[in-house]
Order: structure tokens, then C-alpha cells, then sequence
């Protein structure tokens, strides 16, 4: 293991970030707040309560997950597009570093920034809404784990997309219907029969689900069936990974 | 001198199924600098590419220092540095960090005096918290080069380096180069230009069409250069050469209406005055007199009908 060369791209990542702090921190505040005042203060007046939770504070998992599966995408995706974009992967290429570091290294730093932002916004939550955590330490494990896979996903799409368009097309095209209709706003039990079988082929609803049970010990799904979910999905990322290594898939020519 | 380098066989088709290397063989030794020269498309970059681990080859063996490319390539690769051709670097990248991200890259820890000193090498000390893209396309090439020597290679490739630069910075590029060189670590450069191979290189490879035409020792391939040729075209076609001029190095042309006379400038007496002389006591009548100085283009030209 070439521990300097992970450090170094990591370390490297991060100063991008690092370098538009104020942006990183303000843009989930500031889109975080929104969605209290139209969602939490304008629509929860409406609804009372879901699953014995105020609607407000429902919303708080679905919130996190959201903007963490959102920024840990693009922020792989896009850290990984980039050098092949400008031409600088040459030196990720030619020095003496695995495909597996030169993973860990990306996905590392994305998903670090994506779980920044889903601190952040829990952190902007409390001003709006009284928040109990009955499970914290499976709840930082279903962050960590959606950070990472995510990433993991948003690398993926970095060494496929061929140019801007691609690279966006998959976050806004799948990925953020998904994560609406996976149960971020409301609980699948408000769904007519129907919606509710066919919402159970979204992946994303299992991660919600999860997550939300860890605030509040109440779930849409089984709690070990989200784990399972988020298992299977992490497995078939590092698959591809796997395969993009082997083959050397629009790396090395 | 040990080879440092070896290249056996190598070719290299690319996925759209263009052959850019046709089995290349190539021994580079241990502290020398070798000047690649080739035209546009020849597969000098493609060459260099495969070596470096940017492109996988499609066939044949490279080893640096003994380690397969492949299968031991962190060996290999942490030998090398590699200045690309193109300018490619991060533009919002601050100089210095970017210099200290391709040491951590080859696993190096960190040394900053180390740093320092490159940075004063290539006089990029006063722009190391500039970012890249605040620099000038020169100043760029240099930035390229300290990220290369950052890790401390014992094979550096530099890929066109004087492509854009002008005069000066070329001067200080063959300094920079020369105090490697010093330090025993082994240099491959390519270019297009045969007064930069002649200015620096121990050893000169022609490279066209995805083969290696030749290596040769620089003074041997400038002696090649050196050559002049004489045309002399006759009144009448000749069916050979006359026995009584088979003491020089004469050439019939194709058609026999032409002869033509090789010879050394740098040599004292080219031997045209007695040649002209018995040419006439031959018999043969002269028509026309033409000197031509051979060019690199011309050894190509030879080179490209030897292969034919
Ligand atoms: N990725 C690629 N896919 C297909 N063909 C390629 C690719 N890269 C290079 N080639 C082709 O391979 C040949 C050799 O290219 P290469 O870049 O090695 O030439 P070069 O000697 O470095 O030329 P130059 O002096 O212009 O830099 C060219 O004909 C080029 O078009
Ligand atoms: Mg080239």
C-alpha cells in the first residue's frame, strides 16, 4: 500500500474543498432552511404527524440523505472527471499507485465533504425543529456508509461520463427522483397500495428508511433489510470498480 | 553501460485500430541522454506513454531496471519521471501544492528543502504560491518539470519540453538537465529539432511511422549529417561505373544519366578536383554539377526506402 499517495490525493481533494468552505457550508444551510420553512413550517401545518413524529422533524433524515447522496455523487464524480478532463490523470497513471489507492483516495475525500454536509445540516435542523436521536451510533453508520457509497457510485460515473452532459445526467436523472420518491417527504404508508409495492423496487427507500429509524426507532422497512440494501449496493459498486480496474475502462486506452 | 531501460518488441494498437508501434526495440543505458527525434504522428509520445504505464502495450516486454513495467510496476514507476507534451495541470492549484502533491503520488515523504531547491532550480520559487493558471505558458513547461523531478526519478522523460519556450529558458532547461545528467539519472528527451539532440544528447533514435529507424551515437549521426553529396549529370547515360573510377564512392542513378559522389566536408580534401579529372579522362561527358548537404529529412528518406 502506497499510504503517501492516498494521503497525498486526499490531502489534495480536501484543499479544493477547503478552498470554498463558505460555499460548501452555505449552500446546504441556506438549501436546508428552504426546504424547513416550505416543507416543515408551510406543509407540516398541515400534517400533524407521521409515524408519532412532528412533520418537521420527519423530514430531518430525509433532508440529510438527500443532499449527502446528491454531494457525495457529484463531488466523486466530479473529482475523478476532472483530472481526466484537464489531462492531469497522466500522473495518476504513471506513478507508482493501484487503482484501489487511487480509490480510496477520491471516494475518501468525497465522501468526507458529503458527511461535512450532512453534519452541517442536522447541526442547522436543531434551530428548527426539537430533535431526538434514539440510535446515534447506527445513525453516523448510516451516514458514513451513504457517504461512501455514494462516492463509490459517483466515481464510477466520473470515469464513464465523456463530458459535462454525462456527467450530470445520471445525478439529475436518477439519482434525485429516486431520492423524492424514496420516502425523503413522507412516510410509503401514505401511498396508495399500489405506489407502495412498486416504491419498494427504489433502492433509496431502504436507506431512508433506515436512516429515519435511527432518529426515531420507526421504519418503512426493516431495519436489517436496510442494511442488507445498502450492503448489496456498496457490493455492486466495488464490482464495477473491480471491473473498471480489470479491463482499465476509459483510463488506460 | 547497463541498460536502465528496455524495450523488446513492443507495439501498440489502439482502440481505434491504429498501429502506432510496430514492435519497437529500444535499450537505453544507464546516465545517458537520449534525444528521440521523429515527425508529427511518428509514436514518439505513444512510446513514451507505454513505458510510463499511461497506455497499456498491446504487445511485446518493458522492464526499468529489471522490473516489468507490468506486473512490478510500482517498482518501475517510481524510477520515472515524465514531463508530459501537453500543458496539463490544475489551474486553481497553487504551484507549490501541486509540486508536493506528485511527491506524495510516488509515496515519498515529504521534504520541503527538497522542494525548495527544485523550485529555485527552474526559478519558480518567487511564483510557488502563484496559482497555475496565473502563470505563463513557459513558466508552465517548468512547473511540469518540477513535478517530475519532485520525487527524485532515475529515469526523467520529457516530452517536447522546448515546445514553446523560448531562448533563454532552453539554456536554462539544458542547465537543469545537464546537473541531472551530473547526478547519474538518465534522460529522454523528443523533439523535432536535430541542433536540440545535437546541443545535448549522447545517443540520437529516429522514430517513424511506429518504428525505431535507428540509434545511433550523436557523432556518428551528425558525421551522417555532415555528408554533402555531388550530382553530376552526364551528357550521356553510363550502363556502370568505369573501372577507372572505382576508387571513389560513386553512385549510379537509376536511369545511368547521373552519378553521385559522396563525400566529408569536415574532411580535408573532398576529392571533387581529382574526381572531375578522371571523370573526363573516363570519357564521360559532365552536364550538369549539383551539391546537395544531406539533411535529417534525407536520412529519413534513406531510412524509410531501406525499410521498403
Ligand atoms: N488515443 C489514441 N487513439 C488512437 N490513435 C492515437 C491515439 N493517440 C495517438 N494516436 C495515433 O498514434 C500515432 C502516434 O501518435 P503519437 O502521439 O505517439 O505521435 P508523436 O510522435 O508523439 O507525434 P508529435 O510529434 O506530433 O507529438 C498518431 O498517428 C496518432 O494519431
Ligand atoms: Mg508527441
Amino acid at each position: 500500500m502506497n499510504f503517501q499517495a492516498i494521503k497525498a490525493i486526499y490531502v489534495f481533494e480536501m484543499a479544493r474543498f477547503f478552498r470554498t468552505l463558505a460555499q460548501s457550508f452555505l449552500s446546504p444551510v441556506l438549501s436546508t432552511s428552504l426546504y424547513f420553512v416550505v416543507f416543515g413550517a408551510a406543509i407540516g401545518s398541515r400534517i400533524e404527524q407521521v409515524d408519532g413524529v412532528s412533520y418537521a422533524a420527519f423530514i430531518v433524515p430525509g433532508l440529510i440523505m438527500l443532499s449527502v447522496m446528491t454531494q457525495a455523487t457529484s463531488n466523486a464524480s466530479f473529482g475523478i472527471y476532472f483530472p481526466k478532463f484537464i489531462g492531469t490523470i497522466y500522473e495518476l497513471l504513471s506513478a507508482p499507485i493501484s487503482f484501489f489507492e487511487i480509490v480510496i483516495g477520491y471516494v475518501g475525500a468525497a465522501a468526507t465533504k458529503a458527511l461535512f454536509v450532512g453534519i452541517v445540516i442536522l447541526a442547522t435542523a436543531y434551530f428548527f425543529v426539537d430533535l431526538q436521536i434514539a440510535h446515534p451510533i447506527a445513525m453516523l453508520a448510516f451516514l458514513v456508509l451513504t457517504c461512501l457509497s455514494f462516492s463509490l457510485l459517483g466515481f464510477i460515473i466520473g470515469i464513464w461520463a465523456q463530458n459535462f452532459e454525462q456527467l450530470q445526467l445520471i445525478p439529475l436523472l436518477v439519482i434525485t427522483p429516486l431520492v423524492f420518491l424514496g420516502g425523503s417527504f413522507y412516510s410509503i404508508s401514505m401511498l396508495p397500495p399500489a405506489w407502495q409495492t412498486i416504491t419498494l423496487f427504489n433502492p433509496v427507500v431502504y436507506l431512508i428508511s433506515g436512516f429515519r429509524w435511527s432518529f426515531f426507532g420507526v421504519a418503512d422497512v426493516d431495519i436489517w433489510i436496510s442494511l442488507m440494501a445498502i450492503g448489496i449496493f456498496t457490493g455492486i459498486c466495488l464490482g464495477v470498480i473491480w471491473w473498471i480496474f480489470k479491463t482499465g475502462y476509459r483510463i488506460r486506452s | 553501460m547497463p541498460t536502465v531501460v528496455s524495450v523488446e518488441n513492443v507495439t501498440k494498437v489502439y482502440d481505434s485500430g491504429f498501429e502506432a508501434l510496430k514492435g519497437v526495440d529500444l535499450q537505453i543505458e544507464e546516465g545517458e541522454i537520449l534525444a528521440l527525434l521523429g515527425p508529427n504522428g511518428a509514436g514518439k509520445t505513444t512510446l513514451i506513454s507505454t513505458i510510463c504505464g499511461i497506455t497499456t502495450p498491446s504487445g511485446g516486454k518493458i522492464t526499468v531496471a529489471g522490473h516489468d513495467v507490468i506486473t512490478d510496476y510500482r517498482a518501475a514507476r517510481s524510477l520515472i519521471g515524465l514531463v508530459p507534451q501537453e500543458l496539463s495541470l490544475e489551474p486553481f492549484e497553487k504551484v507549490m501544492n501541486t509540486v508536493k502533491l506528485s511527491r506524495g503520488l510516488f509515496g515519498k515523504p515529504k521534504n520541503d528543502a527538497y522542494i525548495e531547491k527544485i523550485l529555485h532550480q527552474l526559478s519558480l520559487w518567487d511564483k510557488r504560491s502563484a496559482k497555475v493558471m496565473e502563470l505563463s505558458g513557459g513558466m508552465k513547461r517548468r512547473v511540469l518539470i518540477a513535478k517530475a523531478l519532485s520525487h527524485e526519478p532515475r529515469v526523467l522523460f520529457l516530452d517536447e519540453p522546448t515546445a514553446g519556450v523560448d531562448v533563454e529558458l532552453r539554456k536554462d532547461m539544458w542547465d537543469v538537465v545537464a546537473n541531472l545528467k551530473a547526478d547519474g539519472v538518465t534522460i529522454i528527451l523528443t523533439t523535432h529539432y536535430i541542433e536540440e539532440a545535437e546541443a545535448i544528447a549522447d545517443r540520437v533514435g529516429v522514430i517513424n511511422q511506429g518504428r525505431i529507424l535507428l540509434v545511433e551515437p550523436k557523432e556518428d549521426l551528425m558525421q551522417r549529417m555532415g555528408q554533402k553529396r555531388l550530382t553530376i549529370e552526364l551528357q550521356d547515360a553510363v550502363a556502370n561505373i568505369p573501372d577507372a573510377l572505382a576508387s571513389y564512392d560513386l553512385m549510379r542513378s537509376g536511369d545511368g544519366m547521373a552519378l553521385i559522389y559522396s563525400y566529408e566536408t569536415t574532411s580535408s580534401r573532398t576529392g571533387i578536383t581529382t574526381l572531375l579529372s578522371d571523370l573526363q579522362k573516363a570519357g564521360l561527358q559532365m552536364k550538369d554539377l549539383q551539391t546537395r548537404q544531406s539533411s535529417l529529412e534525407d536520412i529519413f528518406v534513406d531510412l524509410v526506402k531501406e525499410e521498403a
